[in-house]
């Protein structure tokens, strides 16, 4: 396990790399299904404002 | 004959109809997981592949893997761009509203690709150049685009009349879509410090098997990802669109009834 985070000794590049990607994957899809709700809710009339 | 006729009508599916944004939005909320479920197997078959079973590269060792991600969001950022090119033409040629809100659905999608590919592309290159970042006719034509990208979503943003804004974010991306064979041949072109492609059409791959085995899974989950994204941002375009009481109120109940 040790040996695969280390990547031989490319593991902060590695991992940088991964991380950015997968933060930036993630980030769109919380994005995404956010707007999604705020765009279903107006739609209906529905106030979400005061409840976080 | 009457009959035949009728029969022939009720047979087939009236394609046009799914033009109109209100009868694309459940078309698109059923395609999405369709997409969605694959995009997340692909991926993580894709990773298996490239972190378990592909070897180490002889010369830059395991900090290849990085390609797993990088190549795949490279090719998806050019995709993407053409998709959006191809919509934009059609929404200026036929001045249809669909086309330019799949448009405007890709740009934010096709920013986060490109962001990757240069991203990812910078952490490759530190440990096999010996450096992050070089002004080479590849980076700095994939760092346009990225420009591109965000210059479409800004100008959308600056402009209150969605029709005009359409038109406009068309325009430019048309412009724009001359840097997509740019990035594509530049390393063809120029003496670039990046690398001539390993994989093409034309040509036998010059890399393993499974190597490139696990770069084409990961490709194929960065199309399905995008697909997925892009179909529900268009769900929530249309909605905000048909929200706006700019546009017609009989619109506005109909979207009413599409989102519940």
């Amino acid at each position: 396990m040790t040996d695969f985070l280390h990547m031989g000794g490319y593991g902060f590049y590695v991992w940088s790399a991964y991380g950015g990607a997968v933060l930036a994957v993630v980030a769109e899809i919380v994005a995404v299904k956010r707007r999604l709700r705020a765009a279903r809710d107006a739609t209906r009339g529905i106030d979400r404002s005061g409840v976080t | 004959m009457r009959d035949s006729t009728l029969r022939t009508k009720s047979h087939n599916v009236n394609w046009f109809r799914y033009s109109s944004p209100v009868s694309f939005y459940p078309l698109a909320s059923a395609l999405a997981p369709w997409f969605a479920v694959p995009a997340a197997l692909l991926a993580f078959a894709g990773l298996y592949i490239g972190f378990v079973l592909a070897p180490t590269d002889a010369q830059q060792g395991e900090a290849y893997r990085i390609i797993f991600v990088h190549v795949p969001a490279a090719w998806m950022s050019l995709l993407i761009y053409l998709a959006m090119a191809f919509w934009s033409a059609l929404a200026l040629g036929f001045n249809t509203r669909l086309s330019a809100m799949m448009a405007q659905a890709l740009a934010p999608t096709g920013a986060l690709m490109t962001f990757v590919a240069l991203w990812t592309g910078a952490l490759w290159g530190r440990p096999t150049w010996g450096t992050y970042w070089a002004w080479d006719a590849r980076m700095t034509s994939e760092l346009i685009l990225l420009f591109l990208y965000l210059g479409v979503i800004a100008l959308r943003q600056a402009i209150d009349d969605p029709r005009r804004a359409d038109r406009a974010c068309a325009l430019l991306t048309l412009v724009g879509a001359i840097n997509v064979p740019i990035i594509y041949f530049s390393v063809q072109w120029w003496n670039t410090l990046h690398q001539g492609a390993s994989v093409s059409v034309t040509s036998a791959p010059r890399m393993a098997t499974l190597m490139l085995s696990g770069m084409l899974v990961m490709a194929l989950a960065a199309w399905c990802y995008s697909i997925a994204v892009a179909l529900v941002r268009v769900r929530s375009i249309i909605l905000e669109r048909e929200n706006n009481a700019t546009e017609s109120p009989q619109l506005r109940g109909m979207a009413t009834r599409v989102a519940q």
